[in-house]
């Protein structure tokens, strides 16, 4: 029997604040363990949760943006479970109001079709800690616990299960994480888990309409994990359907040694999260004012945005596609062509050399993290335009920009790579003419292409510092008078 | 037993007739004294009082007194966060936990130059009516010994009931501050929801609990009041309202034509003893006999739903307050254990007390998945009802007034073995805390055994000037 | 779940239904705890069980009884405790971890 999967996702992102939601610690990821934490975040007695009202505009905006319906009152609810990481040992969270229903989210398919994926809510929330288990010793029977995470903002967004296979679930990925990056709401950096999605997956016989029994899935660290995930959960679950079997509801993890799930939770341990509304919060009026303040702060989408770079830039849908898939890299690109307007150029140079170079600089690197800045590019480029570099000299100038920081017309001047002036040029020209007299032959036999053999050879002989729109018409020229 | 009030102090101080340090060392060995048996204060922070005294009166030798307060003594219950020193909530499970940082109230008190003498005792948790749910050993009743204090602040009132501090800060979830003031002779005040703010205050149940003061009179509660009350924006139901100075217009009432409601429910509750209705209505004349009026108020469902609705509430809201309590980050763990799950469930049983456990356990049961509607739905609507029985009745009085408990002081050890009777003890308190209104008890009278009985007066939300304006008018006419 | 719950029913609460609760609210139980708390659990909800005489319908939950709104703190990080303070009434630390006994 065939069998289709049937996908769902959560996507927990951590909030671009300053602060925690509760508390004025900072959120900076990356510092000693529980340095940045205070009575509030580690839950100690008496302490008192605040909201940051950042953290509830950001996911506000975002709901909007998805097109939720929000209501006109929300508030916050407590989720009891107890985990080490969660120093209340509640999580704080909306369970019975939450900030946003029934939204939608266009995807775009590598087939060039638009999908809607249906969002069922979005809530705001706080992260929880991290266990630490300390590894390369043997028999350890114990754990830590670092708190500088615990209580940072956390947004989750629970789609509908709408998607239908590998292909849609990766659009969907990276369709959301433009979408939280071009928001300003997260930085999305996967790798240092801002960007988590848990993946809600059934099977079902092909052509079946009634929805399997589904099976959760955490711990999935980056996009090609879900996909490999996704796979693996198709095979077990079609597997056990084939057998007779039943697939039991339950959450799973990743195991990313053995390339499959295990089951998470043990069979005794009482799973009843007992939500209700936290009395030391209060509620959140949403009234029009407040939705209008931060639906004009919405700016434009990637999709719409890659729509107007074919038009008003004449770029390729290809190019616009990749260049809109990430904010700064769209941003980058308009700021270059502000200061020089060639946007095929600087996008051929973008998508080239650039990407390559950020590629080599890290998963979570972004246009942002470039060392050449969109003017840099941008001088560079018209310096070619106008002649006073050439395009090969232009590909040895770049890596010194990413190298040093510097300027191209300062690496110019330092290295002496201007193109060679006439009286310079004009002796090397005619040396090379008369070395290959038989591809002048063939210039002059009418073989235009044989100009391309010659200045090959000139530009080997200045290394380049030949502008091939002046030694062409010197070429002809030169045979020309040799005729006359 | 009569001491000098937190008044008659400032006016000695103010004049120069005595020093914070020699008020410190009365209240220290008055506490020597008493302490022993009364078992009122879990930790004397002797030395640092003695610091702190001599500091301020350097301060007001050099005329610089930071308020009318400094070099004044005072205890607080051991439930509120003081940096550095002990904060137990007279539980096994924080016995060595020293907070790194002050409850609000505290540090407010600090800010006006109160000299901290101690932390009171308490019921575990603040969950109890007679402070023998404390892992270290109950208080006792000065008028009494073989007598509870009440509680759950039991410690705070029996410090001010004895002589030990002149004043001190309770907090009162369910009566815990009016209750015990009623059962040794003091006044007690719960201050409307939000007057005070809770952050540093342990939570019990956080939709209930305010802080508040202990007194020998009305107009040091008054003054204790306006000292710890304002907006803090550690609090989020901490109020904006504005802070009137209640110790300056606290005399400013008058009985003439004040209109005091009588709930005639409250007064039909089975049970109540009949040596406390009269002492109520004795109180009650005399106020009609200076003018005021007695109206009789109807609040049917106050009475009569209030105990089911607290019990729910506040034993749902607790059960996720305590949840913190772990061996994990804090607080005593219980030894050699494998697991986590292990290490939380045995430092759990082995740390918390019967009472706080029999909480927990009705808590996480009212919160379940399947009782989650029946119950705590249902107790929260309830909740909707009995705050309208008040609003309903302030309409047409001023103030309301009502037995503070059924009885005096009862024996140590009476109740300890049924939870409901134990329960029922607070029926004319709690309502108050679901209506989040403010409320106080002064003492009216006494039994023919010689224990205190206390009135209660209610008022409406944000309140105060004009409850503590009628409990002073009622003071004088029942001294 | 709708106002047609009875509450007039009085609800044993068994000996299996206190194991279940005491495991969610991470409480221990001996045998013989267990069996005085569905003896006292029972004996409370019973008397509580009188929420079931009111008639609720149409009545609003009250969860806070001084209703206040939209109460923020602005987005400012200040610094908190230090690692020392953060982790001194730790029952167990190291490497500037709170410690605990393995999670399963």
């Amino acid at each position: 029997m065939e069998f289709e999967p049937v996908i769902g996702f959560e996507v927990h992102t951590e909030l671009k604040t300053n602060s925690k939601v509760w508390c004025g610690c900072s959120t900076e990821f990356g510092a000693p363990p529980n340095t940045q934490v205070c009575p509030v975040c580690l839950g100690m007695p008496g302490s008192l949760p605040v909201l940051n009202r950042h953290a509830f505009d950001i996911a506000l905006k975002v709901g909007l943006a998805l097109n939720c319906s929000i209501p006109e009152r929300t508030y916050f609810d407590r989720k009891n479970y107890y985990y080490p990481d969660l120093p209340k040992n509640y999580q704080i969270s909306q369970q019975y109001e939450p900030l946003g229903r029934d939204g939608w989210f266009d995807i775009e398919l590598p087939d060039g079709s638009c999908k809607r994926i249906e969002i069922d809510n979005l809530h705001l929330e706080e992260d929880a800690g991290k266990n630490i288990h300390p590894e390369g010793q043997m028999h350890v029977d114990y754990s830590l616990v670092d708190l500088n995470r615990a209580g940072t903002p956390l947004l989750e967004i629970v789609t509908r299960p709408d998607l239908r296979g590998k292909e849609e679930a990766e659009a969907f990925m990276r369709g959301m994480k433009a979408f939280l990056e071009y928001l300003g709401a997260s930085d999305c950096k996967m790798q240092e888990g801002r960007l988590r999605f848990e993946l809600n997956i059934s099977v079902r016989p092909k052509g079946s309409d009634v929805l399997g029994q589904k099976v959760e899935v955490k711990n999935l660290n980056s996009m090609s994990v879900v996909l490999k995930c996704i796979d693996a959960e198709i095979e077990r679950q079609s597997a056990l359907l084939e057998q007779g079997g039943r697939v039991a509801q339950e959450t799973r993890l990743w195991d990313e040694e053995k390339f499959e799930t295990r089951s998470m939770r043990s069979k005794e341990t009482a799973y009843d999260y007992r939500y209700f509304p936290d009395p030391d919060l209060v509620d959140v009026v949403i009234d029009n004012a407040m939705k209008e303040r931060l639906a004009a702060e919405i700016p434009e989408l990637p999709l719409a945005r890659r729509a107007r770079f074919v038009s008003q830039y004449g770029l390729s849908d290809y190019d616009a596609r990749v260049l809109t898939a990430e904010r700064q890299m769209a941003e980058y690109f308009e700021s270059a062509v502000s200061v020089h307007n060639n946007p095929k150029t600087l996008a051929n140079w973008m998508l080239g050399e650039m990407k390559s170079r950020l590629n080599e600089m890290g998963e979570d690197a972004t246009a942002d993290d470039f060392p050449v800045r969109p003017a840099a590019l941008a001088e560079l480029v018209r310096m070619i335009d106008d002649g006073s570099i050439t395009g090969k000299i232009a590909k040895t100038v770049f890596p010194e920009m990413v190298a040093s920081g510097k300027s191209p017309s300062a690496i110019v001047e330092e290295k002496g790579l201007k193109p060679l002036d006439d009286s310079a040029l004009e002796p090397i020209v005619r040396k090379v003419m008369a070395d290959n007299p038989k591809m002048v032959e063939d210039v002059r036999g009418g073989k235009k292409k044989a100009i391309g053999g010659l200045m090959g050879q000139i530009m080997r002989a200045t290394q380049g510092k030949a502008n091939p729109a002046v030694v062409t018409p010197m070429i002809e020229r030169l045979i020309a008078e040799s005729e006359g | 037993m009569s001491f000098p009030t937190a008044h008659d102090l400032i006016a000695r101080l103010e004049a120069g007739e005595t020093t914070a340090r020699q008020a410190a060392e009365a209240s220290l060995a008055t506490i020597e004294r008493q302490n022993p048996q009364l078992n009122a204060l879990l930790a004397v922070t002797a030395e640092q009082a003695l610091a702190d005294a001599d500091a301020a009166d350097a301060r007001r030798q050099a005329g610089k007194p930071l308020s009318r307060l400094d070099g004044v003594p005072i205890a607080v219950k051991d439930n509120m966060c003081t940096r550095g020193v002990p904060t137990t909530c007279a539980s096994r499970i924080l016995e060595n936990f020293r907070p790194p940082y002050d409850a609000t109230a505290v540090r407010k008190l600090r800010e006006a130059g109160a000299v901290l003498l101690g932390k009171a005792n308490l019921d575990e948790f603040a969950m109890g009516s007679s402070n023998e749910f404390s892992a270290f050993g109950p208080a006792r009743n000065p008028w009494n010994p073989e007598c509870v204090p009440g509680g759950s602040s039991g410690g705070s009132a029996v410090a001010v009931a004895s002589g030990m501090v002149p004043w001190s800060l309770g907090s009162d979830t369910g009566g815990s501050i009016r209750q015990p003031a009623s059962f040794c002779g003091v006044v007690g005040m719960k201050p409307t929801y939000g007057r005070v703010s809770r952050y540093g205050l342990v939570a019990f149940a956080s939709s209930l609990d305010q802080i508040g003061p202990f007194a020998q009179t009305v107009e040091d509660a008054a003054l204790l009041l306006e000292t710890i009350a304002g907006h803090d924006p550690l609090d989020s139901t901490s109020s904006t309202v504005d802070v009137p100075k209640y110790s300056e217009t606290v005399r400013n009432g008058s009985l003439k034509g004040l209109k005091i409601g009588r709930p005639v429910e409250f007064f039909d509750v089975q049970g109540v003893d009949p040596e406390v209705t009269a002492a109520l209505n004795a109180a009650l004349d005399k106020a009609a006999s200076e003018g005021a009026e007695i109206i009789d108020v109807h609040m049917p469902i106050a009475t009569e739903y209030a105990v089911s609705a607290y019990y729910i509430i506040a034993a749902a809201e607790a059960s996720s307050n305590l949840a913190r309590y772990d061996g994990a980050h804090y607080g005593f763990r219980a030894p050699d254990t494998a697991d986590i799950v292990e290490m939380f469930s045995k430092s759990r049983a082995q740390g918390f007390g019967a009472e706080v456990k029999r909480r927990i356990m009705l808590g996480t049961f009212v919160l379940s998945a399947e009782t989650f509607d029946a119950y705590y739905v249902r107790a929260q609507k309830a909740r909707t009802l009995i705050q309208r029985d008040y609003r309903e009745a302030l309409e047409k009085v001023d103030v309301i007034a009502a037995p503070t408990a059924p009885t005096a002081a009862f024996p140590l050890g009476s109740k300890l073995e049924d939870p409901v009777q134990m329960y029922l003890a607070d029926i004319f308190t709690l309502s108050l805390n679901l209506a989040g209104y403010c409320g106080l008890s002064l003492p009216v009278g006494r039994t023919s055994a010689g224990l205190p009985i206390g009135l209660q007066l209610f008022g409406g939300a944000f309140e105060e000037t004009r409850l503590l304006q009628a409990a002073w008018q009622v003071e004088q006419v029942v001294k | 779940m709708s106002e047609t719950v009875r509450l007039d029913r009085v609800e044993e609460i068994t000996l299996d239904r206190v194991r279940h609760v005491a495991l969610l609210a991470r409480l221990e139980l001996g045998e013989e705890e267990a069996v005085r708390f569905s003896r006292e659990l029972t004996g409370i909800m019973t008397h509580i069980n009188k929420l079931g005489e009111l008639d609720l319908e149409g009545v609003e939950p009250t969860s806070h009884a001084i209703p206040t709104a939209n109460v923020f703190r602005e987005d400012t990080a200040r610094p908190g405790l230090s690692n020392d303070e953060g982790l001194a009434n730790a029952p167990e630390k190291d490497e500037g971890c709170f410690k605990v006994p393995q999670i399963i």
